[in-house]
């Protein structure tokens, strides 16, 4: 069993407590939205629609994660006068790629996001991530913080626009699931039990989200004891 | 600390390195980006018309749409005295292309009246009916709006339209795009009264225009949105009268 361990610590990629650790907390414990509150903004512009803020969180998680291991790679070398720079030119050469990808992959949904990707490159999550992280960690933890932190901001943007589309438009991911009109699975013309039901206008406008991130961040707290401030 | 040597030379290996992999990106993706964006744009024209249409116009592969454009739609450019012009007229007003498809109504609009020219389309199905599908751009709340309008072949009665926005609020002035049963409620109005005189399509906010030929209903909570649909078509169409009257 020692002589395993200490196999694994040489090799440099084992997968621990502590790696798994750089995943999940970012999940819960340490999560860029609810906790950190970072990367707000466009928490609140791209959850209107589940599909938009799915691809951006895959946007998201693309460009922490391997902004972080350039950076912890290059982090010998970068000079410590020029270092916000230089992590800039890093996010924005990823984000320059996502965008010229996304444009050639998926045209529509480009049309959708452009500008918002382009403002990766301004997401505090990912500069704060370089900056208090993957300057000071080798390259395999600094990509697993990476990808743990745009999980992280990923599943709260996923759950934000989950909720906005479904009582906001009553669909999920564009498949109609209940509002007024034949197209919908329910009915609200013809249903008997669900014939008072009216979509929220107010979910899909920005302010909602502000409400909804507000009411996960108490959910997160009255469950997570961790998080609530004792003093 | 570093050298200020040792940090230009950095800086400059590294900004060099990243605009030549971005380049080459860039350019090795741009027919596709080309290819994409003009698919996009034929399905926009194509959504006016899609129940004409064989099939589901978003389902259809790229080829197919291309299909469409070489077999059934013959794209024509006109003036605002409804001349039709040739391709090197529309080269000399700043499209190298040379076709309806190449021009963008929104540079369009930024030009003076007697300036402007107007892609028309002209669908034949295939018992040989034409659609004229008509080009038109204006102003929503936040950005610019813009549509295609789908003529019969009597040039007066709507067969289609079909909008989008750049910017407008998801679920509300957006409606003018995602909602279809808003946008079914233009087919069928015609743009002509009974003495053959223009009045366009009017986007109501009182409701109830089921029966009168030359209105809709508005949205409610993008009032302003739809006063832009109202402003867009009875600027846009206007500019069509001339090639509409000529040929009939």
């Amino acid at each position: 069993m020692a002589e395993t361990t200490v196999k694994e610590k040489k090799s440099g990629l084992s997968f621990g407590k502590a790696e798994r650790k750089l995943l999940t907390d970012p999940l819960n414990d340490n999560n860029p939205i609810t906790v950190q509150v970072l990367g707000i903004c466009s928490a609140l512009a791209v959850t209107t629609l589940l599909n938009k803020a799915i691809v951006m969180a895959i946007a998201v998680v693309f460009v922490t994660a391997f902004a972080n291991l350039i950076t912890s790679l290059l982090r010998t070398y970068i000079p410590k006068q020029v270092r916000m720079i230089v992590q800039l030119v890093i996010i924005a050469f990823l984000v320059t790629v996502v965008e010229l990808t996304l444009k050639a992959v998926s045209y529509p949904i480009y049309k959708e996001l452009s500008v918002f990707i382009g403002l990766i490159i301004t997401n505090c999550i990912v500069m704060g991530r370089l900056e208090a992280f993957a300057m000071a960690n080798n390259a395999y933890k600094s990509f697993l913080d990476g990808l743990g932190n745009g999980f992280g901001y990923g599943i709260i943007l996923i759950m934000i626009a989950a909720i906005r589309e479904f009582f906001g438009k009553g669909s999920l991911l564009n498949f109609k699931i209940i509002g007024s009109g034949s197209e919908y699975l329910i009915d609200t013309n013809t249903s008997m039990l669900f014939g008072w039901y009216e979509p929220n206008v107010l979910m899909v406008l920005f302010p909602s989200a502000m409400f909804v991130i507000g009411v996960l961040i108490w959910i997160q707290r009255s469950w997570n004891k961790k998080l609530v401030d004792i003093s | 600390m570093h050298s200020t040597a040792y940090i230009t030379r950095f800086v400059l290996i590294m900004t060099t390195i990243v605009a030549m992999v971005l380049a080459f990106l860039s350019f090795g993706l741009k027919p596709i980006h080309k290819k994409n964006e003009a698919v996009y744009n034929k399905k926009a024209i194509l959504s006016a018309i899609a129940d004409q249409l064989e099939g589901d116009y978003t389902k259809m592969t790229d080829d197919e749409v291309q299909g469409i454009f070489d077999k059934n739609i013959t794209q024509e450019v006109i003036n605002m005295e409804g001349t039709v012009l040739g391709s090197e007229d529309v080269i000399a007003a700043g499209y190298p292309g040379g076709r309806a498809e190449d021009i963008d109504m929104r540079k369009e609009k930024k030009k003076s009246d007697e300036d402007r020219i107007f892609p028309i389309y002209t669908y034949t199905k295939a018992d040989g009916e034409k659609l004229y599908i008509l080009s038109v751009v204006g102003n929503g709340l936040w950005d610019a709006i813009w549509g295609n309008i789908a003529l019969k072949s009597d040039k007066n009665t709507i067969a289609g339209v079909a909008f989008d926005h750049a910017g407008e609020t998801p679920g509300l002035g957006a409606e003018i795009k995602d909602n279809q049963a808003w946008v079914d409620q233009f087919k069928g109005k015609s743009i002509y009264d009974e003495q053959g005189n223009f009045v366009s399509v009017d986007v109501k906010k009182a409701g109830g225009t089921k029966n009168l030929p030359h209105a809709v209903d508005g949205i409610t909570g993008a009032t302003i949105t739809a006063d832009g649909v109202d402003a867009m078509l009875e600027d846009g169409l206007e500019f069509y009268e001339p090639f509409l009257k000529k040929n009939n």
